[in-house]
């Protein structure tokens, strides 16, 4: 009897392993797979219940972390939302989906500036439809400062030593460098990424600490004078924090787009075209905007903002014209990312 | 007799295979081949690199550390444990194990609040105008939360062992002369060395390996074996000199589970 109990003990924790691995492909689904805490999560009920299509929405945390989890296939996401130069790796090793934009009406919303710029990464504008753009820049608390700041050298200053944050991640935090430097972000000259390197290291001793997320919690806590930060973050942190400000460096930084892709193996690539009109559509593109306050690339939705300072935004919608050395990243390839991770580790484990 | 051990033990033993036979064969391959597939022990010697090797001995200094220092702190709270009655000793051990009951992330975060500049800690500080600590984001903060952690992990087989220590024993050696001290030194602290060895292992193995806690309370600024570890899968995506460095820290685990053990033994022979 005993026997008997232990073999069926086994049988039913096998079978529970194995269909907990199974996925029922044949359901009406769209399996989304997103930034953290980047869309109203209404937006996702509101989709389900007009078009009656499941949503399986999944979160990553970097472009790096999601990157080998499309590649693996396991999930089988049915859209993403990279940035423009992990974008550009997608297309590379021909992993993305062409999107048919008949599917896609709600395009037309989208600024014609926006398209332009996505040309870097997707040049015939066949794989990507844009969700978020924004800039990279200083995020600086005025009570904590003497001067105003408008350059990158604030964060190699030693009277804010111990008041300064840095992005944990290696492509921004070399732009920063670069920048600073007057090289191109895109660099993967050697010697000039070494140079970054040693200015990085020079850094440290007054960098408060490397974060990603929490650039935003620390400066509304007064925790540090001086953060570098995206600019979708910037209007949250304000409405938290009035003495908090945003600069885009005089040297230039970094304008990036994220954009809803199809991955190649997408199980229902009509939903997900179904998915990505839907993120275009005005009232919609509102609601997240308004939720996720990242700057939407959706003309029709900016028209209906109603909060003339916010529609009028210079951190939200920054006349781009004015600056310069304005870059996007692109892809470098696999040589270029492994000397930057190098370069990246010496500068963290100095 | 033997046929039904062997059933019990089929669930372990598919459980093992599964979970770690597999996984460990998976990260020995990983860690000597390249990307196309040949052998090679590039990714293994990558430690002698000087970033990577520092991250080692920076991770043994600091997990030696809070080994020793959970020691200091967990023997003395074991023997205050054994000696006194069942009911109080079991309430003490209730509200010990108690924080365990939260996620350990959450309470590392929680000291991350704690020791901020602006945080709990100097708040209170500053209200009485005793100062301020700045320990976040350095060394300090990290053996903190190693200690905390971890420390449950060294009290309990303490605690365990020190309370099955037969009190006739004890009699018997003060009966015969011997004083408190010596009573500790020949008879108590010997019988309880598999507690404080199994203790240790506990405590230094997890502390070694950890990346959350250097994460966390060093600010990313203090890159530990784990960390780097942990980039290398993540961040960089190459498994293999993430595996390879693995199988490094494994050797250490190994390494030092035996030294232990041997003294463990050289211990019990003496007695």
């Amino acid at each position: 009897m005993k026997k008997f109990i232990s073999v069926l003990l086994v049988a039913v924790m096998t079978a529970a392993l194995l269909t907990g691995c199974g996925k029922d492909s044949s359901s009406n689904q769209v399996v989304v797979y997103n930034w953290g805490e980047y869309i109203d999560p209404d937006v996702i009920t509101m989709f389900e219940e007009e078009t009656g299509i499941k949503v399986v929405y999944e979160e990553f945390e970097t472009n790096e972390i999601m990157y080998p989890k499309v590649e693996a296939g396991a999930s089988q996401y049915d859209v993403l939302c990279p940035s423009d130069y992990m974008i550009s790796k997608l297309i590379e090793n021909d992993m993305l989906k062409e999107i048919n934009f008949d599917n896609v009406p709600n395009f037309k919303n989208i600024g014609k500036q926006y398209v332009d710029m996505s040309k870097d990464f997707d040049p015939e504008n066949k794989f990507s439809v844009p969700y978020c753009w924004g800039t990279v820049g200083i995020l600086y608390n005025k009570t904590m400062v003497s001067e105003p700041i408008d350059s990158w050298s604030v964060l190699w200053d030693e009277q804010y030593e111990n008041n300064i944050l840095m992005q944990d991640s290696v492509r921004d935090a070399f732009m920063v460098a670069e920048k600073l430097l007057g090289y191109s972000m895109n660099s993967t000259d050697q010697k000039e990424l070494e140079e970054c390197r040693d200015i990085l290291v020079n850094q440290k001793p007054l960098v408060q600490a490397y974060v990603v997320d929490q650039v935003r919690d620390k400066m509304i806590g007064d925790e540090a004078a001086i953060g570098v930060i995206y600019s979708g973050e910037a209007i949250y942190t304000q409405r938290e924090n009035d003495n908090l400000e945003y600069v885009i460096p005089k040297e230039g930084t970094n304008v990036w787009i994220d954009s809803w892709v199809i991955p190649k193996n997408s199980k229902n690539p009509e939903n997900a075209e179904k998915w990505i009109d839907f993120m275009c559509r005005p009232d919609i593109a509102l609601k997240n905007f308004e939720y996720i306050t990242y700057s939407t690339p959706n003309d029709a939705a900016k028209e209906l903002i109603e909060e003339e300072d916010i529609k009028n935004s210079e951190i939200a919608f920054p006349d781009l014209t004015k600056y310069n050395n304005l870059e996007t990243y692109v892809y470098l390839g696999e040589e270029a990312d492994e000397v930057y991770n190098t370069l990246w580790k010496d500068v963290k484990s100095e | 007799m033997k046929s039904k051990s062997k059933v019990l033990s089929t669930p372990y033993t598919i459980w093992a295979i599964g979970f770690i036979i597999i996984p460990l064969i998976m990260v020995l391959y990983y860690a000597f081949t390249e990307k196309d597939g040949s052998f090679s022990v590039s990714y293994v010697a990558a430690i002698s690199d000087p970033t990577n090797f520092k991250a080692l001995m920076l991770s043994i200094v600091l997990s030696l550390i809070s080994t020793i220092i959970c020691l200091l702190l967990a023997y003395p709270l074991a023997m205050i444990l054994a000696s006194s009655g069942v009911d109080r000793s079991g309430f003490i051990v209730f509200i010990f194990i108690l924080p365990m009951w939260m996620n350990f992330l959450l309470r590392t975060l929680a000291w991350q609040t704690l020791l901020e500049k602006t945080g709990v800690i100097n708040s209170v500080l500053k209200y009485l105008h005793l100062g301020q600590i700045n320990i976040i984001n350095t060394p300090y903060a990290i053996v903190l939360g190693m200690v905390y952690n971890f420390l449950p992990f060294m009290v309990l087989p303490i605690y365990n062992i020190l309370a099955k220590i037969d009190k006739n024993v004890l009699n018997a050696a003060r009966d015969l002369g011997a004083n408190e001290f010596q009573v500790f030194l020949r008879i108590t602290f010997p019988l309880s060395i598999p507690g404080v060895i199994s203790g240790i292992t506990m405590v230094f193995v997890p502390a070694l390996t950890t990346f959350v806690i250097s994460d966390l309370l060093g600010g990313s600024k203090i890159l530990l074996i784990g960390n780097v570890i942990e980039q290398e899968f993540k961040q960089t995506n190459n498994w293999h000199a993430g595996s390879g460095l693995s199988f490094v820290l494994m050797i250490f685990i190994v390494v030092s589970m035996l030294i232990t053990n041997k003294y463990d033994k050289e211990g019990g022979a003496v007695l």
